[in-house]
């Protein structure tokens, strides 16, 4: 039995992860080029926290560096709460207990997250043994047909004896899934666990994280570019743009009425089955270069409702009960409506 | 996999025959006049002499007569009579090969354990500290010269300091073992005589370190090369993620990765060496296949020539099949196709 299932779970105002003006830079030669700008993030104990934003906006790096995974030539700072526990700048070997065990982690390509040489049973195993010494051999097999079988890879007791490439992109994610929930994490991070994968797999991929959520009762980030998965997954969502939090609110408040330019893109840039053009609306412009931040709000320069303001001075961010915006005009911004968005956004942009 | 080891191993003999018909016709286009080394100046001028010689080691053969005979007698490996030694070609190379190859596999042993070390070290920690030492290091062992290199470790262990024995295999004091392996290490253990054994592995040492080095030089860079590759690679963040120690992440998923192109060139360096650790044996008066090979070359001693070409022939394609056999075990891809 873990911790987390003989402890009861604290009141809500004690998230299970907690982060607080996370940032990550990078040390070149000309100074420190920081990618995560100070971003807070809570996730509550079973609850599920939709990560969004452009590709390159810091969404992995975030993680990452939260569990202490970032790459080596990068500078971490801030602070990171897993159960109370401050992660940042904790020792290797204290990582180490937590990850694989408490808090579980899927990528998005589940061809080169696993290794290529060794058989997927023996991926699963190592998991298990990692984290616990006294587990026998036996032990750990029928351990890992379990697992197999909770993540609906059929003849499991044949495939675990196989290698990732006689596995197809969904069976490898599936995989991956049941190496990440191996020890009952209570956390588990799935970062773009659908963006490699066809279309109808990604739908199997995403009701098999839900169906786990709720069968094992643990917290999940799900960190997307696409919206849309966000939609119909999570319970909050946090968007972030150049490294930050530009808006952050319950799934139903985000989509009812988004308050901030950015977030409102987004989701004007959803593909909708039944739009009268068959026009893909996206976002003018492209998200700024690590280390090139328009000065004041980043997203200045892309965004229709800028003033002067916006491109002198860093907005601040706005609370409407748990909707937070980092926009000059979170209060101000006209009436929303996805429809007129998409067109207001392609006449002045 | 395995029908393609098959066909390889099927494939050997003709390849041999290849190397054979090469290194004889390589023979007959160089300028020299093997019969000197067979009969002494004074006795050029007397004819009959020269008839006789001619005769005798049948150089008055036609090439293709010459030909078809020596491959006959290569079939029931006869490699003729060594024009130098009088001694039968395929018992000269059975008493100097396994001189070298424990030279060679003491050499490998060291080279690549170092190498491979020196490798991982440099390229986890890249660009420090660390990593120009082993880069410095490595460097030093593939280009310096390794009669420089030798010399000198002979003159500062051996003669300046007497902490390691000079050249040769064995203390002239020392009686040889019986040669039954012909590995002198090995036959002096055989024979019940440590005192022998101790000196036999003392000899040993700074050869194998010279040319060892030189070894750990290709195979550190290899290693390096692949890992800076691997390391990035996701599955290793999988690894960290799952809490594997740095340890487990190098040795037990990166390591194993990058075991193909280690294994060609450890395979390729082993074969080379056996030909290739010439100037490792003149400078420690090491009795292997490569000092024996320069000897024949210097007096056009055509049947150890060719001998000696088809040996290291030989081993080149034994060890290539021993390495295509090792891939198989190292990556599950090449398994199934
Ligand atoms: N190891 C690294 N060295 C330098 N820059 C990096 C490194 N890892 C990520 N970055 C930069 O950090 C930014 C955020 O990357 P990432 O978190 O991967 O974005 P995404 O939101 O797509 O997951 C990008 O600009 C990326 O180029
Ligand atoms: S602060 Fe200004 S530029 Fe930034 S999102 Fe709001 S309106 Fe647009
Ligand atoms: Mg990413």
């Amino acid at each position: 039995m873990t911790a987390a299932a003989m402890t009861i779970a604290p009141a809500a105002a004690e998230p299970l992860l907690r982060v607080r003006d996370l940032k990550v830079g990078f040390s070149t030669g000309s100074g420190t080029l920081l990618a995560v700008r100070g971003i807070d993030l809570d996730v509550s104990r079973g609850g599920v926290l939709g990560i969004v934003g452009e590709s390159g906006s810091g969404k992995s790096l975030s993680m990452l560096a939260a569990l202490g995974l970032q790459a080596r030539n990068a500078v971490v700072s801030g602070s990171v709460h897993f159960d109370s526990q401050q992660l940042v700048g904790r020792q290797r070997k204290h990582m180490r207990s937590l990850l694989g065990s408490r808090i579980g982690m899927i990528f998005q390509d589940p061809l080169s997250s696993l290794n290529p040489v060794m058989t997927v049973g023996d991926q699963i195993r190592e998991v298990l043994f990692l984290h616990d010494r006294r587990l026998t051999g036996k032990g750990a097999t029928a351990r890992v047909l379990d697992l197999l079988e909770l993540v609906a890879i059929p003849q499991a007791d044949r495939r675990i004896n196989q290698y990732p490439h006689e596995f197809s992109g969904g069976m490898r994610q599936r995989v991956m899934i049941a190496m990440a929930i191996a020890n009952d994490p209570e956390l588990l991070v799935a970062d773009e666990p659908t963006t490699a994968l066809d279309v109808t797999v990604q739908a199997q991929i995403m009701r098999m994280l839900r169906e786990l959520k709720e069968k094992l009762g643990l917290a999940l980030i799900l960190i997307t570019h696409d919206l849309g998965v966000v939609a119909g997954h999570a319970d909050r969502v946090a968007v972030v743009y150049a490294g930050q939090v530009v808006e952050e609110a319950e799934v139903h408040d985000l989509f009812a009425d988004p308050r901030h330019p950015y977030t409102r893109g987004l989701i004007a840039s959803i593909p909708k089955l039944t739009a009268t053009g068959s026009k893909l609306y996206s976002i003018p412009g492209a998200p700024p270069r690590l280390g090139a931040y328009p000065e004041g709000c980043a997203f200045h320069p892309r965004c229709i409702h800028a003033q002067d303001i916006c491109r002198t001075t860093a907005p601040p961010t706005m609370a409407f009960g748990g909707h937070r915006s980092a926009c000059h005009f979170a209060d101000r911004l006209p009436p929303w409506d996805r429809g007129n968005e998409a067109e207001r956004q392609g006449q002045n942009g | 996999m395995l029908n393609y080891i098959m066909r390889r191993a099927v494939a050997m003999p003709f390849i041999l025959l290849g190397i054979v018909t090469l290194a004889f016709l390589l023979t007959t286009i160089t300028k020299g006049d093997p019969l000197t080394a067979i009969v002494s100046e004074r006795q050029m001028n007397n004819p009959e002499i020269v008839a006789a010689a001619k005769a005798r080691w049948g150089l008055d053969r036609s090439l293709p007569e010459r030909y078809v005979i020596y491959v006959a007698n290569l079939v029931t490996g006869d490699m003729g009579t060594s024009f130098v030694t009088r001694r039968p070609v395929s018992r000269d190379i059975a008493a100097r090969l396994p001189a070298t190859l424990e030279l060679v596999i003491a050499a490998m042993a060291i080279g690549s354990t170092t190498g491979i070390l020196l490798g991982l070290l440099a390229a986890y920690y890249r660009d420090s500290v660390i990593d120009q030492t082993a880069r410095l290091f490595s460097l030093f062992g593939s280009s310096v010269p390794i009669f420089w290199l030798g010399l000198a470790l002979l003159f500062v262990f051996s003669v300046h300091y007497h902490l390691l024995p000079g050249p040769g295999r064995l203390d002239a004091r020392l009686t040889p073992p019986p040669s039954l392996t012909g590995f002198m290490v090995v036959d002096t253990l055989l024979a019940g005589n440590p005192a022998a054994f101790k000196d036999a592995l003392l000899h040993l040492i700074l050869p194998s370190l010279v040319l060892g080095w030189t070894v750990a030089g290709s195979i550190s860079r290899i290693v390096r090369a692949n890992m800076l590759e691997i390391m990035e690679r996701e599955f290793i963040l999988t690894a960290r993620a799952k809490g594997a120690g740095e340890l487990r992440v190098v040795f037990r998923h990166a390591l194993r990765n990058i075991l193909v192109p280690v294994l060609t060139v450890l395979g390729y360096t082993f074969a080379y060496l056996i030909t290739g650790a010439v100037l490792t044996e003149a400078v420690f008066g090491w009795p292997g296949i490569g000092s024996y090979a320069v000897i024949a070359a210097r007096s056009l001693d055509f049947p150890a020539i060719i001998g000696v070409t088809i040996v290291g022939g030989m081993m080149f394609l034994i060890t290539n099949l021993l390495t295509d056999i090792a891939y198989v075990f190292a990556n599950p891809r090449v398994r199934l196709n």
